[in-house]
């Protein structure tokens, strides 16, 4: 991009900024930390939700085009859960991830495999369909009403000081930072993690000192598929569940890698939280209405100014 | 010797001619011509079963069930025929479901519970000829548009506004409370936007209301999280909060306002649907105790309400009406409407029925209020509102006070586990 380019971007930039800043200083300090608060917990629920996507894109190199619709069975799941068995989400967590680690396993070994090596226009058909057929048989199944997981403490808050902070986001928050943590140290401390990282780096390589990629690549998809359940049963404690929820996350979830750099898994988080505290921010210094808008402004801002995301790599 | 294949022989020419004649035998008005005949009289309701609406849509369905046992009880003997389409929530939805359904037969259009939905079937309609009866839809734009077929028997948002800001004076008179501030909620869509424009517009001239309006705060209708608008109301302090809501969000926003602590004098919705639906009790339990709602409401003395709650209790034993009374209560009367077009016209053309519900005059009817009677914009008038205020998740009226069940409670009191 020439100079000249740059210097007025980054000096449009600077100005949206500056007003930006502008109006959250004339918040009272009470509500601005509540808002970031809100907003950095659900963040860091997105930034799960986001880095199922990334570890796959960034081994299998596939962008999975049923995130958010994978997402969403996940909340039904934790809804009909808890609903049938009064069974707590955060309880449902491990059985539901299971169920998409196998799940998603599967999808990779007996569907997507044969798709790797074809062009990217076939893959993104084949997991659009993926996402449709997803969509309708939720409708099918569900119907379009919302449907919530209600416990006992939903209505519940911690209060510290002027901040009134939900006892739900708080605990799946924390959840979502330790899946992230766990994740990490599987990729970093166990061969299994080390021999996907493999494959994500130097395919040829892996091949060479005899890996399996095939398989690897369907584990990785199956972690990412785990990784998005556990997202949903968390976010169903939150939000109301509809089928037509999926596309919206799929979308957010690629706002956010995208902001964060695909491919790289801390950037999966910074960017969930970026977009998170982006959309509380936006809600309360601007207009409620407007909290998507100021997300996609930051996605082009990135877009413009660093095009391989916040934390991720420049290609080649 | 003539040719005589060449005469008739197809040629391009012939065919763009009658290409060009078939379309515009199309656009002729022909359905007021075919649908002239003797039979049923075949009503098309749009409903929003499905979607963000969905469950405020079913409760308006259950008026459109109901109707065909009480319509022969009030004197309408004539059969009819109910051809439903679910509009989704969505309005290009909903005006291709209405091309749909008159494509189908539909001598008339009933529905569909939104505004926005109303504009763009209303549009539909007007082209093809047919009446289009609006059960609820408040926004004041869909009969000022000059249209000759469409009718609304439902105050617009500047008479429910009006109506519900004069029952808040009471309401404080009642309660001998003095109110100095009030943040506003509202929903980001064409019945939102049209009730804000209301309240900016009335509010002002209203001398004997004390508060001011000290924030406004929009939302998307199909908001997933309101924490934010409720933090940014909450800061505000006002006594009050003042809401202009759907079912869904207003189950999310009440939820939230308990997990953000806060606890403003009380809710009142100036005109709005949400907050005395079936769902909301069901949802929120003691929650959703004490909200107000002032909107137009049914006439429990009425001898049509009798019928249609004997009908309504029949067809659902394990429901109540007064968890579905306006919903079901202004469909039920828009099928009444067309029912009673049809008596008079003795004719299913669209443009009979329309002079004949030009020409409507029921004085009998469930919803309080005078007679229905259309103005010469096909806008109904003289629809009154209620308080109703939620008590052991029931709606009682509060006001005024001689139709009230209960008394009000105001300040509210603070929400306890």
């Amino acid at each position: 991009m020439p100079a000249k380019t740059l210097a007025t971007l980054a000096g449009i930039a600077a100005a949206l900024v500056a007003l930006y800043v502008w109006r959250l200083a004339a918040l009272p300090g009470a509500l601005l930390g509540n808002v970031v608060v809100a907003g950095v917990l659900t963040g860091l629920i997105y930034g799960l939700m986001a880095l199922g996507l990334s570890v796959i894109f960034g081994v299998v190199r596939v962008v999975n085009f049923a995130h958010g619709e994978m997402m969403t069975i996940a909340m039904y799941a934790a809804v009909l859960l808890f609903g049938a068995f009064r069974l707590d989400p955060f309880l449902a967590l491990a059985p539901v991830a299971v169920a998409f680690f196998a799940f998603g396993y599967a999808l990779q070994a007996g569907l997507i495999n044969p798709f790797v090596e074809r062009p990217e226009h076939s893959q993104f058909m084949l997991l659009v369909a993926v996402a449709i057929i997803m969509v309708n048989g939720l409708l099918m199944g569900f119907g379009p009403d919302a449907r919530s997981a209600q416990v006992d403490y939903a209505l519940d808050s911690f209060e510290v000081g002027p901040l009134v902070v939900d006892k739900v986001r708080v605990y799946a928050a924390s959840v979502a930072v330790l899946l992230a943590a766990g994740l990490f140290a599987f990729f970093r401390l166990t061969a299994t993690g080390r021999a996907i990282r493999a494959c994500a780096d130097n395919l040829l390589g892996a091949k060479v000192v005899g890996l399996d990629v095939k398989r690897y690549y369907a584990l990785t998809f199956g972690i990412g598929a785990a990784l998005v359940g556990a997202a949903g049963v968390l976010q169903a404690m939150l939000v109301d569940v509809t089928p037509a929820l999926g596309p919206v996350y799929t979308l957010l979830a690629f706002v956010i890698v995208i902001v964060g750099g695909l491919g790289s898994m801390g950037g999966a988080l910074a960017g969930g939280v970026l977009i998170g505290l982006s959309e509380a921010l936006a809600g309360v210094a601007f207009t409620p209405s407007a909290k998507s808008m100021f997300s996609f402004a930051l996605l082009i801002l990135v877009l413009l100014l660093r095009p391989q995301g916040l934390l991720g790599k420049k290609a080649g | 010797m003539t040719d005589t294949r060449r005469a008739s022989a197809p040629s391009r020419r012939r065919m763009l001619k009658a290409a060009a004649s078939a379309t515009a035998l199309a656009a002729l008005p022909f359905p007021a011509i075919v649908r002239a005949q003797s039979g049923p009289l075949n009503i098309g309701v749009l409903l929003p079963v499905s979607g963000v609406q969905a469950l405020i849509g079913q409760s308006c369905k259950l008026g459109v069930d109901i109707a065909p046992a009480v319509l022969p009880e009030l004197g309408y003997s004539a059969p009819i025929k109910v051809l439903f389409a679910d509009t989704e929530t969505n309005v290009d939805v909903a005006r291709s479901r209405a091309e749909k359904l008159i494509a189908d037969g539909a001598n008339v259009l009933v529905g569909p519970f939104d505004s926005g939905a109303a504009g763009a079937i209303a549009q539909v309609a007007e082209q093809k000829g047919v009446p289009f009866v609006i059960n609820i839809a408040a926004a004041p734009q869909i009969t000022e548009q000059g249209y000759k077929f469409v009718f609304r028997n439902f105050p617009t948002s500047v008479d429910l506004v009006r109506n519900g800001l004069a029952l808040m004076r009471d309401l404080f008179q009642a309660t001998n409370t003095a109110l100095r501030t009030c943040v506003f909620m509202h929903v980001n869509d064409t019945f939102g936007q049209a009730n804000r424009k209301a309240i900016d517009a009335i509010l002002p001239t209203l001398n004997y209301l004390p508060f001011r309006v000290v924030e406004t705060i929009s939302y998307d209708p199909a908001a997933k999280d309101l924490s934010v608008e409720v933090a940014k109301a909450k800061a505000t302090n006002a006594d009050f909060l003042m809401l202009v809501c759907r079912l869904n969000d207003a189950i999310l926003l009440r939820r939230e306002m308990v997990k953000q602590r806060w606890n403003p004098m009380g809710i009142i919705g100036p005109g709005n649907p949400g907050m005395y639906e079936a769902q909301f009790y069901k949802a929120l339990g003691k929650l959703s105790d004490y909200c107000i709602s002032n909107v137009p409401w049914y006439n429990p003395k009425s001898p049509v309400t009798a019928k249609v709650e004997a009908a309504f209790t029949k067809a659902f034993p394990q429901d109540k009406l007064m968890y579905h009374a306006l919903n079901v209560g202004f469909t039920f009367e828009a099928i009444m409407v067309a029912a009673d077009a049809y008596k008079r016209a003795g004719s299913t053309a669209g443009k009979a029925l329309a002079d004949a519900i030009r020409a409507t005059d029921i004085a009998q009817r469930m919803m309080i209020g005078g007679p229905i009677k259309f103005n010469a914009k096909g806008q109904v008038e003289g629809i009154a509102s209620a308080a109703i205020q939620n008590f052991d998740q029931q709606p009682k009226v509060v006001l005024p006070a001689a139709a009230a069940q209960a008394k009000p409670v105001f300040p509210q009191p603070e929400y306890k586990r």
